[in-house]
């Protein structure tokens, strides 16, 4: 076969030097290391400020709301996944919380201690790959390979877990597959012991830093109004003044019998942005240590249940699918067929790491979904950044883009 | 006359080694694989934590760059899309010879699990792929086990004569 | 025979449904009895037409009329302290009623509650943008225009967000396969080495359980490679991978399992 021939115009035929405005465009991404993955960023320049910013998103656009279209309720489990790759269970969890408020299902409570644990360490989770990758952004390489190191502790107890690393699909619809593992809890707290002065460890490094607080202080302030007129969501919102936090506000699980604080700032800043990602690591450890005794009291009081009993919309026990002939049919329907959801709609908001993930089916009683919207709070995260670039100079863009704390993964879906 | 009783090419003479230029070439090369960063998506992930410090890429030479002018290999780590498809070719045009590329993880291989409208089934449509890994996300070990089969591909092919371009499928 | 598949919906279908199932309802309630929304309603109603109300998982939903939308939004912005839009999109009732259907989820945050508010419009017909109310519509209504073809008057941008520019098509559409159409099948060769090449690149493969063991273009089987083009006959020999050759490495010591350190706790 003959060489093929690419077509593609050569870069620098796109560019144009007639500009009367005296203004530079500056082309940033779609692959760019500190982009955060595939975003890219117009940017028109006057000097080295950037006068306007047009952030261009889809290139990571994978049709999941097209899929799931096409696809049974539980098939759809693995795709959330990779929405918000760095903390699955989130997304999992988002996704089977709206199905089961659209059936109307009980989770028994150890699937729902089991949950939060799972959500808690996605938190962290998430938090310090945040803390890594800003951290390397700007130029602190130590602070990256710390996190790393303890990203990977909590890794290894997920992957007892589930089995994955990344993409976890650790949670069903109606409660959890599994009970957790035999060293679950002595793993989880040997690593919760030592958090603290891990915490510790970041805050001495960067906290006084000079570069840190320079790129940090006063750059990408966010206002109140602003943050509230983009639907900001999140560590995004509660940095700009308010605290507002779904896990305290309309609780879902077990959130109103665990205690924690939302920590949130007035400063609107960078900074104010990473003291609140410092702070909720330290509140997710907080409550990891309740739901270890909320656990524990599970097991004292024999609560063995782990998926909820609908032979409608759930698949029995592997036991009795192994025994029972019905609920092996039952779970052949399930699989082939998929579960019918009762005709409705449904929108239910969950707390991400990143902010509020929303899903919101609307179902005509088949075994798809009819329509499904992800509301993924990094969408109007980066929409945020056409009104906040403007005015900063181009070494506070990547500095920005960290705090925003986008996955595109969720902004394309 | 004396006769010498140093054999200098054994181990043991003058710390002299004999080797072919191949030889020499495709050692440095294999072992300073310099990997360009094309974090895509999910993978992108494990192969930001192959690099840091648990699974500590920098031993085996290989050190992420972001430019892809000082890179020999391509990590394509995670889904291709379609609107993406023009720059993945554009940035593997501006590798500079001899240049190889991994595809990492089930999406760049064959577009996965996303069998959409919006997803380049595999990026060895767009550019000539030397290895796939496979899984979904491929562990960092896999990464590793990956750039040491490319290593032995590497010292495998001759490095003098001239490179020819790799083909497209 | 072929199946018969509606041109005007060509997303997945059951292949089973019982004749008599009839599928249960999302139970609804009513809005007047609940001390919640109730006022935010009776205010909606005294300057606006609702069409429809009710509550459903403990959200109120109303239905207004499609120009009545930026004005209704700004009403409970401004004096039921609905601060945030949360969420924009549409549903595609295209088959059905030739119509969609536009939903806005919108948060009060001081009162912690949600309410979505729902209007139809014709196919073919704009929206009035929220843009001016809320910034956060400027991206949805961007996204609602490139996944459904439906404009939004008065948007200050109104391009494609999610797919390139120069797209045809609008993906979320029922009539809109998942695979995509003939121009998304060919949308990247097309763009990268021009139509003639088509031919030889070839067309995608989709079927995800493909699986050909005599094709040695795409994927070698593990322990069997051969080199790209190569003719299989089935009896290859078997290649032991390793990764490294036998004889060794030029200037690399082999690994030596004997003298290494096998560490069994990896959280030490």
């Amino acid at each position: 076969m003959a060489q093929v021939k690419n077509r593609l115009t050569p870069f620098f035929e796109n560019i144009t030097f007639d500009r009367e405005d005296n203004e530079l465009v500056l082309n940033f991404g779609p692959q760019h290391p500190s982009a955060h993955g595939q975003l890219r960023l117009m940017l028109h320049l006057q000097q080295e400020q950037i006068v306007k910013a047009h952030p261009d998103v889809g290139y990571l656009h994978r049709g999941m709301e097209k899929m799931a279209e096409n696809m049974i309720y539980n098939e759809f489990m693995p795709t959330t996944d990779r929405m918000d790759y760095i903390a699955s269970s989130s997304n999992n969890y988002g996704f089977a919380l709206a199905v089961e408020k659209l059936i109307g299902l009980e989770v028994p409570r150890r699937a729902k201690v089991i949950r939060m644990m799972l959500l808690e360490i996605n938190r962290l989770m998430s938090h310090l790959f945040w803390l890594a990758t800003t951290a390397l952004d700007i130029g602190a390489m130590t602070v990256f390979l710390f996190a790393f190191r303890e990203r990977e502790y909590l890794m290894d107890i997920i992957e007892g877990y589930c089995g994955a690393r990344l993409t976890h699909s650790a949670i069903r619809i109606g409660g959890v597959p599994l009970d957790i593992q035999d060293t679950f809890i002595s793993q989880l707290k040997t690593f919760l012991d030592k958090l603290p002065a891990n915490i510790k460890d970041y805050e001495d490094l960067l906290d006084t830093n000079r570069i840190w607080l320079m790129r940090m202080e006063e750059v990408g302030t966010i206002s109140t109004e602003m943050a509230l007129s983009w639907a900001c969501t999140g560590p995004m919102l509660r940095a700009s003044g308010v605290a507002w936090d779904i896990r305290k506000e309309e609780p879902y699980e077990l959130y109103d019998e665990v205690e924690f604080k939302v920590p949130f700032s007035d400063k609107g800043d960078n900074f104010a942005r990473y003291r609140v990602y410092m702070e909720e690591m330290r509140e997710s450890a907080k409550i990891l240590y309740q739901t270890i005794d909320m656990y524990d009291e599970c097991v004292k009081n024999n609560q063995t249940e782990l998926m909820a009993h609908s032979p409608k919309y759930i698949s029995a026990s592997k036991l009795d699918i192994m025994t029972q002939n019905y609920s092996l049919m039952q779970h052949f329907v399930l699989v082939t067929q998929g579960m019918r959801p009762p005709v409705g709609e449904v929108y239910v908001a969950t707390e991400s790491p990143k902010g509020e993930l929303g899903f919101f089916i609307n179902s005509q009683g088949g075994p798809y979904p009819y329509r499904l919207k992800l509301r993924a709070p990094s969408f109007w995260h980066t929409g945020i950044l056409t009104d906040l670039l403007p005015g900063h100079y181009i070494p506070d863009v990547v500095s920005i883009i960290g705090t925003t704390n986008i996955v595109f993964g969720e902004v394309d879906r | 006359m004396a006769q010498h009783k140093v054999d200098y090419t054994k181990s043991g003479g003058l710390p002299v080694a004999l080797t072919s230029i191949d030889k020499l070439a495709n050692w440095g090369r294999s072992n300073s694989l310099w990997a360009m960063t094309y974090g895509l998506a999910c993978c992108g992930i494990e192969m930001m934590a192959a690099g840091a410090s648990r699974y500590d890429f920098d031993r085996f030479g290989t050190i992420f760059r972001a430019s892809p002018r000082q890179s020999d290999v391509m990590i394509v780590a995670g889904t291709l899309t379609k609107k993406h498809s023009e720059f993945i070719k554009r940035l593997y045009d501006q590798m500079t010879e001899p240049r190889w590329v991994i595809s990492m993880g089930s999406c760049a291989n064959t577009g996965g699990m996303f069998n959409t409208y919006a997803t380049v089934q595999g990026v060895d449509r767009i550019i000539p792929v030397d290895l796939y890994l496979p899984g979904c996300a491929p562990r960092p070990e896999t990464l590793q086990y990956g750039v040491m089969l490319l290593q032995k591909k590497i010292r495998a092919n001759s490095a003098s004569k001239a490179q020819k371009p790799k083909r497209l499928m | 025979m072929r199946a018969y598949t509606p041109k005007d919906d060509v997303q997945k279908k059951s292949y089973y449904t019982d004749r008599f199932y009839v599928s249960p309802q999302v139970p609804k309630q009513e809005v007047e009895s609940d001390e919640i929304f109730a006022a935010d309603l009776a205010a909606i109603k005294t300057k606006f037409d609702v069409l429809d109300a009710y509550i459903q998982v403990e959200q109120m939903v109303v239905f207004i009329k499609p120009n009545d939308n930026y004005k209704v939004l700004e009403l409970l912005k401004d004096e039921l302290e609905y601060t945030q839009l949360s969420e924009m999109s549409a549903i595609d009732f295209l088959a059905k009623s030739n119509s969609f259907e536009i939903f806005y989820q919108m948060l009060s945050m001081n009162k912690a509650k949600r309410i979505r508010i729902k209007m139809t419009i014709e196919n073919g017909a704009a929206v009035n943008s929220v843009e001016k109310l809320f910034r956060s519509a400027d991206w949805a209504e961007r996204e609602m225009f490139d996944m459904f073809g439906i404009e939004a008057n008065g948007h200050p941008f109104m391009k494609r967000i999610l797919m390139p520019y120069d797209w045809q098509g609008n993906p979320l559409l029922k009539t809109y396969p998942l695979q995509g159409d003939e121009f998304a099948a060919w949308y990247e060769v097309d763009k990268i080495y021009g139509k003639e090449a088509r031919e030889e690149i070839g067309p995608e493969i989709r079927d995800t359980a493909r699986v050909d063991r005599y094709d040695s273009d795409r994927f070698a089987r593990l322990g069997h490679e051969v080199p790209k083009g190569t003719k299989i006959t089935g009896d290859e020999p078997v290649v032991e991978q390793t990764y490294q050759e036998d004889g060794g490495v030029f200037l690399i010591k082999k690994f030596d399992k004997e003298s290494s350190v096998v560490i069994d706790d990896p959280q030490r």
